[in-house]
């Protein structure tokens, strides 16, 4: 009797002590897959976005050898749901990132894959159900439009005439024209036009040479986007008027920030909207399974106005955007 | 059916044949004397200017695409092609900016227009010899040429050398006894088009190609060649238009060009050429852009639509013209 149970403390013990050298085992190898889904680069932004996911990709992958990132970029939201249906067939996700192409397209698919228990992370685009996500990281785009407003009303002594530029009909553009139009209502600026160039330099230089013909006087304008604001410069430099005295755009794009970063009259300040959040939303989810520090929240980034004196914070010469 | 149709049409209907083809030119004087009914500014010579420099990618492209139509192939792919010619283009200069000086302005062109022009031969080749309808080609070198250029951007831009910038600037924004440059090179575009589709054999065979093919054939055409040529005019044609169109904002993006297979196709069609081939009208297509150009002008200086209307206001002006375009000339 006495020898039996201390057989079977023995061997109790002995097979605790393999299960613990087994999890031991099991968590040092323990492999976690990270899906990171994002548009593909059609534009100068989720170019922007590619370039750092990757970047992000590499550093995570060698920071944590027993993380593995996948990056997969869709062309539609359409590719972006079979994007999302290929991942989850042939691996096994513990987390996915995504920065999704519309919010109620992507829901279901979303949810979908969260319902498997992966740990889901939403970037830029909330989805319309938010009790899907564990993680949501997004810039501020009220912020976005409401930061340049008050500096232009405050620069402009809150009177003038001044144009904007809309980007492609989204929720992003709504918020920002929003933000915008709220700080400028309270102000004597008057918005004398407000029209759609789709976040393209070409019809930015067509729409802006138009505004031109079309209003003697222009103290200012915004374009609500960088890459459009390149378009809307060259229109004003080539008609030759004085009358504009601010042109601002918006996201950061490194040739604004160099504009920013020697002093530009015309061009001082610029707000971002950094596609290297994409790379904040990966690093915390990252630290989520590899450092066990909670991540479960909303994480909004502020949009602090560039300037030249923070400009240098800004700027990555080696992204495309 | 369509080869018995214009048979007979010359002989019997000659003077509203004519009359027809002077319908693009008289909608756009109604779209000039609508404009300047909605705002004064419109008239301004500097308004005009701007409107009628811009018009001239969609016009260059167009005279090519002309010809493609003529023949009755259809090429999709171009606005994708001149995003490529254009990053193409600027990759050379900026590479040849250390050694040459502003001779990479030139060099670069040149090479532009070899691009060009092999990418249509491409588009010809793929279509005549594999015997592939010219929609999917081109839509598979749509897609193709589009995903090379945001390779080579990086999805971002590619900016030409600041070396040569200034140098080349003129040749967008600069002018010729008031007619600025891009205006010059539609016109000679347009003069060497004409030429060539309306007084050389060569362009006889593409109208007779596309209005019946077999009869052509028949009669010693080489169908093929004819075709592959075409496509080749168009290829040059966009070299062309991305000449004139890297000075302007001095950068390739993904979305360069992006749409423009759509707007040069409805310029040549309201320009009076029939998309299923056989008649083609070289003027008429110089309008048709000038049209389109004018429209979304008259948009943004009117405050009679809203932003998110625009769009469909210049979709129902295209349908009218077209249907004005109709019946006056099928009666």
């Amino acid at each position: 009797m006495k020898l039996d149970r201390l057989g079977t403390t023995a061997m109790s013990a002995a097979l605790v002590a393999v299960a613990l050298s087994g999890t031991a085992a099991l968590a040092q190898d323990a492999e976690f897959t990270i899906a990171v889904s994002i548009p593909a680069a059609t534009h100068g932004w989720t170019g922007g976005v590619v370039y750092h996911a990757e970047q992000a990709e590499q550093q995570i992958e060698a920071a944590y050898p027993n993380i593995d990132v996948i990056v997969s970029t869709a062309s539609s939201a359409t590719a972006q749901v079979s994007a999302l249906e290929d991942l989850s067939a042939t691996n096994e996700l513990d987390a996915l990132v995504i920065l999704p192409f519309t919010s109620e397209e992507l829901t279901g698919p979303v949810e979908q894959v969260a319902s498997t228990g992966t740990f889901i992370t939403v970037v830029d685009r909330g989805l319309s159900d938010e009790s899907i996500q564990d993680l949501y990281v997004a810039g501020d785009n009220i912020a976005v439009g409401a930061n340049t407003a008050e500096w232009l009303v405050e620069q402009l002594g809150g009177e003038g005439e001044i144009v904007v530029l809309r980007g492609i009909p989204t929720v992003i553009d709504d918020e920002r024209i929003q933000g915008f139009t709220e700080v400028i209502e309270q102000s004597n600026i008057e918005i004398l036009d407000i029209q759609y160039a789709n976040w393209n330099q070409d019809e930015a230089f067509t729409l802006m040479q138009d505004y031109l013909g079309k209003y003697p006087n222009i103290d200012a304008v915004w374009a609500n986007d960088d890459d459009m604001l390149l378009g809307v410069l060259e229109a004003v430099d080539m008609a030759g008027r004085t009358d504009v005295k601010y042109a601002l755009g918006g996201n950061g794009m490194k040739q604004v920030i160099e504009m920013v970063m020697e002093g530009d009259e015309r061009t001082p300040i610029s707000t971002p909207y950094p596609p290297s959040m994409i790379a904040s939303a990966m690093y915390m989810t990252a630290a989520q399974f590899a450092g066990q520090a909670p991540m479960r929240g909303s994480f909004l980034l502020d949009a602090p106005l560039i300037t030249p004196e923070n400009a240098d914070q800004f700027y990555f010469p080696d992204s495309p955007f | 059916m369509s080869s018995a149709e214009i048979a007979v049409l010359p002989e019997t209907e000659g003077f509203r044949i004519r009359w027809a083809d002077l319908a693009p030119f008289i909608a756009l004087a109604l779209i000039v004397l609508a404009g300047a009914l909605i705002n004064s500014n419109f008239m301004a010579a500097n308004n005009l200017l701007n409107v009628i420099t811009r018009s001239a990618f969609i016009a260059i492209i167009g005279v090519g695409a002309t010809f493609v139509i003529a023949t009755g192939g259809l090429d999709l792919s171009i606005g994708s092609m001149l995003a490529f010619v254009v990053g193409i283009m600027i990759m050379a200069m900026n590479a040849m900016a250390p050694s040459l000086g502003v001779w990479a302005i030139p060099a670069g062109a040149a090479v532009a227009l070899v691009v060009g022009s092999l990418c249509g031969l491409l588009n010809g080749l793929i279509i005549t010899v594999g015997r592939i309808e010219p929609f999917i080609v081109t839509l598979g070198t749509m897609g193709i040429f589009r995903a090379f250029i945001t390779w080579m951007t990086d999805g971002g831009s590619l900016s030409i050398d600041n070396s040569l910038r200034a140098a080349y600037r003129p040749v967008y924004f600069g002018d010729v006894l008031g007619v600025p440059y891009p205006v010059v090179i539609t016109i000679v575009v347009a003069l060497i088009g004409a030429f060539v589709l309306y007084k050389t054999k060569y362009g006889r065979r593409v109208t007779a190609v596309g209005s019946n093919a077999d009869v052509a054939r028949f009669s010693g055409v080489h169908v093929g060649r004819v075709r592959t040529l075409a496509f080749v005019i168009q290829g040059f044609c966009v070299a062309v238009a991305a000449i004139c169109y890297v000075p302007r904002l001095g950068a390739a993006t993904p979305t360069t060009g992006q749409l423009w297979e759509l707007q040069v196709i409805t310029a040549v069609v309201i320009g009076g050429t029939l998309l299923r081939g056989g008649k083609a009208h070289i003027w008429g297509t110089v309008a048709g852009a000038l049209i389109l150009e004018v429209i979304a002008n008259v948009m943004v200086l009117s405050d009679m639509v809203s932003e998110y209307l625009v769009a469909a206001v210049q979709g129902a002006i295209i349908i009218i013209a077209m249907l004005a375009h109709r019946f006056t000339s099928a009666r």
